[in-house]
């Protein structure tokens, strides 16, 4: 039996190693040797018991299984399932620990195997030092180079005084002006960050137009955003200065080149995630993840029913629905937004016609209608739901694009024992943990190619109004972004 | 129950601090706070159950018994008998290990114990500061960091 055990010290904090280290099928993207990795039998990549199968640059391949994952002891275990490099036996574990005098992360990456005769040495030099070593040297680049990037070499005392877009009082696209914004030293909790990309969502209009009270004038709008790290406040540990990160959530105020907030609702992007497709997709994707797993943990072979289905977060909807194994039919209204939604994924599309949305629902299940309805249509639409609804069947109303629902009857989800849900997307993203679960879900499926996150239109940040025009006038395709005007000038 | 953890770098190789630290009488040597120990009854040092009584530099007194001691780990966990800290259940650990990266040593220090919870910030400063970090600072002086 060969044993082999190898440590060092990353000088970074054990967060930023282990956030690295954790993603047991990210190696592709740090470790030098590995080529391309993938999760099998569509599996996370913390999921215990998740097979990786990876190509070495050498051309060799290996599966390897995930037996173990601590993030209190940040530690996990893995054992090879095959591979063309003849390791028997392989189990091999990653410790990391804090070293507290100086915040730095003792790493200690241990196995043991068998070999066949003769080839102990040279596979114990393979692992030693083309992989363990190879490894730290790999990950201590990243995360020191992280660490001492972007804005983070001089602190920065005092505010930094931006420009954001914000209104004076509610009304129309023509209320929105440039007003000065200042973000002061983060205080504890916070973090401050200056921004590169700021998606624009529906709720921004509601916002202005005063239809939703998440902002009194006169202040910024906006709820989503991406940038980079100047400065932490203190007790924030999951994040830290010259890192890329985004949002998506109130409190509005995220039309703006710089910004002061909260750090528990600030997630890490990952590395091959670029700032304008974040920036495009969390509000979006995050919305999409709850309310397919969390609202209703939609099921292979249930049938889910996705109106606006052409839409920003119904596109998303079609295509993860569909992944996940469910029959998805889009409810639309025009023959363009019906091919693409079959482009993304609904199996069916239904358009106006002669029979009602309920009649052609059960014409396309056998009279059986929908599992589960996304409905963000709301007033002129409810009814509609209700009756397409199988028994036991599920109506999640996220949204009234169409108007206030108002009130109504609920005796109708009597007849057929239905479940109405109306989420709120506060709900779901209040708190550190709910954002990073909800976030390595969406992530993940982005890496994987589940969802995409197309950017249909971009607009200067100062040229915000007519971003805001072209959303209540529907001349938009798929998401909207806005450039601060500075970047603008270099990227343009 | 209150948890203390201090780690540490020290610059040489594992099994030369592990000379310095494995000796359970030796805290006057390596330890700024102890005054000077001696092995109860006459047994050695490394003989799993035996109790070192010392003295600190400010004139407290303690007992503590050897739990455990591993020359393949470079571990040693021990449990206080007697003391003037008011923690109960108090049990400790010394580990060291290798750092085959540039010949160090990582060394952790735990401590687990229960107490009045008024004194628990003060015990943890206490011992995680004045002790724990004193010693390990001492042993980078010595062996480097």
């Amino acid at each position: 039996m060969v044993r082999i055990s190898r440590s060092t010290v990353i000088d970074a904090p054990i967060g930023a190693v282990w956030e690295v280290l954790r993603d047991f099928n990210g190696h592709d993207r740090w470790h030098p040797a590995v080529r391309k990795s993938l999760l099998e039998d569509g599996r996370k990549t913390d999921q215990v018991g998740c097979v990786r199968n990876f190509d070495l640059e050498s051309g060799d391949n290996i599966r390897e299984r995930l037996l173990s994952l601590d993030d209190r002891t940040h530690s996990f275990r893995y054992t090879i399932v095959d591979a063309d490099v003849p390791l028997l036996d392989y189990v091999s574990e990653v410790v990391l620990k804090p070293v507290t005098d100086g915040n730095k992360t003792f790493w200690r990456w241990t196995s043991s195997f068998r070999t066949p005769p003769g080839q102990e040495k040279h596979l114990e030099k393979l692992v030693a030092e083309g992989v363990y070593e190879a490894g730290f040297a790999a990950v201590r680049d990243r995360v020191v180079r992280e660490k001492s990037g972007g804005f983070s070499q001089a602190p920065v005392q005092g505010e930094i005084k931006g420009q954001g877009i914000g209104i004076a009082r509610y009304g129309d696209a023509s209320e929105l002006t440039v007003m000065p914004v200042t973000a002061p030293l983060p205080g504890r909790g916070e973090i401050r960050l200056r921004q590169t990309a700021i998606g624009v969502n529906f709720i921004d209009v509601y916002c202005r137009t005063g239809y939703f009270k998440l902002l009194t004038p006169p202040g910024v709008l906006g709820m989503e955003a991406v940038g980079t790290v100047v400065d932490v406040g203190p007790d924030v540990s999951h994040l830290r200065s010259g890192q890329r990160v985004g949002y998506a959530c109130p409190p509005a105020g995220s039309y703006a080149t710089v910004r002061t907030m909260d750090a528990a609702l600030v997630v890490p992007l990952p590395e091959w995630l670029d700032d304008e497709t974040a920036a495009a997709g969390l509000l979006k994707g995050i919305t999409a993840e709850f309310l397919l797993h969390r609202v209703h943990a939609v099921q292979p072979g249930e049938t889910v029913l996705v109106f606006a289905p052409a839409g920003g977060v119904g596109r998303m909807l079609c295509q993860w629905a569909n992944r996940l194994g469910a029959t998805v039919i889009g409810a639309t209204s025009t023959p363009e937004k019906a091919r693409i939604a079959q482009a993304n994924g609904a199996r069916h599309v239904i358009l106006p016609g002669k029979k009602s949305l309920e009649d052609q629902v059960r014409d396309l299940t056998g009279g059986k209608g929908a599992d589960v309805i996304y409905d963000a249509v709301g007033r002129d639409t409810f009814d509609h739901s209700v009756a397409a609804l199988s028994t036991c069947g599920h109506l999640v109303s996220f949204g009234q694009a169409s108007g206030d629902i108002g009130p109504r009857d609920i005796g109708a989800l009597a007849s057929r024992s239905a479940t109405l849900s109306r989420p709120n997307y506060g709900d779901y993203t209040d708190t550190p943990d709910k954002v990073k679960a909800s976030t390595d879900r969406l992530f993940d499926a982005i890496r994987r190619g589940i969802i995409t996150v197309e950017i249909g239109q971009r607009f200067k940040l100062s040229d915000a109004a007519s971003a805001h025009r072209a959303l209540e006038s529907r001349e938009t395709t798929a998401s909207t972004v806005l450039i601060p005007d500075e970047q603008w000038r270099d990227t343009v | 129950m209150t948890k203390v953890y201090v780690s540490s770098v020290i610059g040489a190789p594992a099994d030369r601090i592990w000379d310095s630290v494995r000796d359970f009488n030796a805290l006057p040597d390596w330890v700024p706070a102890v005054a000077e120990s001696r092995i109860e009854g006459g047994q050695p040092a490394d003989q799993i159950g035996c109790v070192r009584a010392f003295r600190l530099q400010d004139g407290g007194f303690l007992r503590e018994k050897l739990l455990a001691l591993s020359d393949y780990d470079f571990t040693v966990t021990y449990a206080i008998l007697e003391s003037p800290m008011g923690v109960e259940n108090y049990v400790a650990t010394l580990r060291l290990a290798p750092i085959t990266d540039g010949n160090k040593t990582f060394a952790e220090w735990t401590a687990e114990f229960d107490c009045d919870p008024a004194a628990e910030n003060d015990l943890v400063s206490t011992i995680g500061t004045n002790v724990f970090q004193a010693a390990f600072d001492n042993l980078k002086r010595r062996f480097g960091g």
